[in-house]
């Protein structure tokens, strides 16, 4: 019978960070990937935030195969006929330690794996799990490729859809409303064009999100992030509203569409698209978090529901690390006590309260019943829209007086429904 | 769909390999139930489409895996699984 201290199913950023930890600690992992490498199956948007995440990887991040460091944030809202964009650039973006970075996964999670390897972790790439196996109520391993595996402890890190934890009986399918879809074309273009475009130093990046027309008003918006060479230019768009919601247009259409409005199609010119993806995201929030954990098993990442949309920034990958790294230290103190039961796993939880992740959570719990507001999505980018036109307008004849023009725009029940949104935002 | 033939050249881009059985199978009689139509809209890839009956029909080769249908459609009408491993959709960058 072949029996492992660990069992990780699923080689992403949480199931790696586990791995890396646990194997650094001298414990005897083993990590099942269902691709032909970590990596294979992962795709983000996507910039990862490492200041949170530095002292979990001591002496890691510093080497890591990471794209372009973000120095100058953008943000567009995007009306049908016009769209107002600012730029945010701080010089503290440039010194060490950066805060943000954009990464490709394929490229990040393999090299992640190799160092996770190096530390004493066994991978099994090419390999699906099919189901859990239970002994007396707990969670004693998994079926993969027909063949029983058993451990004292499995990490569910399988991803948003965790198909484990639902095997496990921990949770149940996802529902439309706490889930989008990200899609995704990764765009060739060379370093120099890249920071030409961009405005940028040698080697350093900007990111870039839309919101409005970028999703015909549905909850979601665009995004843009620099890599070294190429863009990675995409859309998100909640399931709900993308097959209930007017206008009743195709996925893919969304980014079609998005990649010729004239904010982005001068970005991407001659740019060679080299690789298409999507990926379901967890938009729950707070609410979207799942148990935690069960007897003889944790669930740690996209798998937990570990992401969170506050508009400005959209964050999941640096909880899935922190997570990783929580599930391993709650199984290095489970494996002192010789206890895997669901009481003594619990401490995860109580490593994940401590941290920056779950107060995270707990400090934006209404940002999704907030940010699903769906005049976020239409109806402000077409005012904001209408109000500077009318501004920057140079009519024949003579322009009418500021105020008075700026006034048409600001009526009651406008300013009313303005104050409304402005009292919910507060509990942000 | 209005873009098929640029969806179609930009999934020509991604590495797939291929699996011995499809792993994703619309479940026998809710070919015409109204959750499937979802998957129409929703996939990124733009693999279910509907007949002149009504009838939704699924092809597998360019999934993504992605995730959208089983949570648009639910597993009542889709009978949902990753492909085995090894197979399917290898992100060169992700």
């Amino acid at each position: 019978m072949e029996k492992f201290e660990v069992i990780i199913v699923g080689g992403g950023l949480s199931g790696l960070s586990a791995a890396w930890t646990l194997a650094k600690s001298g414990v005897e992992v083993v990590l099942l990937e269902r691709g032909d490498y970590p990596g294979a199956k992962n795709v983000t948007g996507g910039r990862l935030y490492t200041r949170p995440i530095l002292e979990y990887f001591p002496g890691l991040l510093e080497k890591a195969p990471l794209e372009r460091p973000i120095v100058r944030e953008g943000a567009t809202l995007m009306a049908g006929e016009r769209h107002i964009t600012f730029h945010y650039g701080d010089l503290e973006y440039s010194r060490d330690p950066r805060p943000s970075f954009s990464i490709l996964r394929s490229r990040f999670d393999r090299w992640f794996a190799e160092e996770a390897e190096n530390a004493g972790a066994m991978i099994l790439p090419k390999t699906r799990v099919d189901d859990v196996i239970r002994e007396g109520g707990r969670i004693a391993g998994v079926v993969a490729g027909g063949d029983p595996l058993h451990a004292d402890v499995v990490v569910a890190c399988d991803g948003v859809l965790s198909l484990l934890s639902e095997k496990a009986g921990l949770r149940g399918p996802g529902g439309s409303r706490d889930h989008a879809v990200g899609i995704k074309e990764v765009i060739s273009l060379p370093p120099e064009k890249i920071e030409d475009r961009f405005n940028l130093e040698k080697g350093a990046g900007a990111a870039h999100l839309f919101v409005g027309e970028a999703t015909r008003g549905k909850f979601g918006g665009g995004f843009l992030y620099t890599n070294r060479e190429s863009l990675s230019l995409g859309v998100v768009v909640g399931i709900r509203d993308l097959v209930e919601k007017e206008p009743a247009l195709a996925a893919p259409d969304f980014l079609d569409d998005f990649k010729k409005r004239p904010e982005i199609a001068p970005l991407v010119r001659d740019g060679e698209t080299v690789e298409y993806s999507a990926h379901v995201i967890p938009e729950g929030g707070h609410g979207g978090i799942g148990p935690l954990c069960g007897d003889g098993i944790l669930v740690a990442g996209d798998a937990a529901g570990f992401a969170l949309n506050l508009g400005l920034t959209v964050r999941g990958m640096e909880y899935a690390m922190a997570s990783g790294v929580f599930a391993a230290k709650t199984i290095l103190d489970a494996r002192a006590a010789g206890n895997y039961s669901r009481e003594r796993l619990s401490r995860y939880e109580t490593l994940l309260k401590g941290s920056f992740v779950l107060q995270d959570f707990e400090s934006f719990r209404e940002a999704p019943r907030i940010l699903e507001n769906p005049r976020f999505f239409r109806h402000y980018p077409e005012w904001l829209g209408a109000m500077f036109h009318d501004l920057y307008d140079v009519p024949a004849g003579p322009k009418k007086r500021l105020f008075p023009t700026l006034r048409k725009h600001l009526s009651f029940p406008e300013l009313l429904a303005l104050l409304g949104d402005l009292k919910k935002a507060r509990k942000l | 769909m209005s873009q098929d033939g640029t969806l179609k050249a930009k999934l020509g881009l991604d590495v797939f390999k291929p699996a011995r059985e499809p792993h994703i199978l619309i479940r026998p009689g809710m070919e015409r139930d109204p959750r499937l139509k979802k998957a129409v809209l929703a996939c990124p890839a733009g693999l279910y489409s509907e007949d002149g009956n009504g009838a939704v029909t699924l092809s597998i080769d360019g999934c993504l895996e992605c995730g959208t249908c089983r949570i648009a459609c639910g597993t009542e009408v889709l009978d949902w699984n990753y492909p085995e491993g090894g197979t399917g959709v290898q992100f060169r960058f992700g």
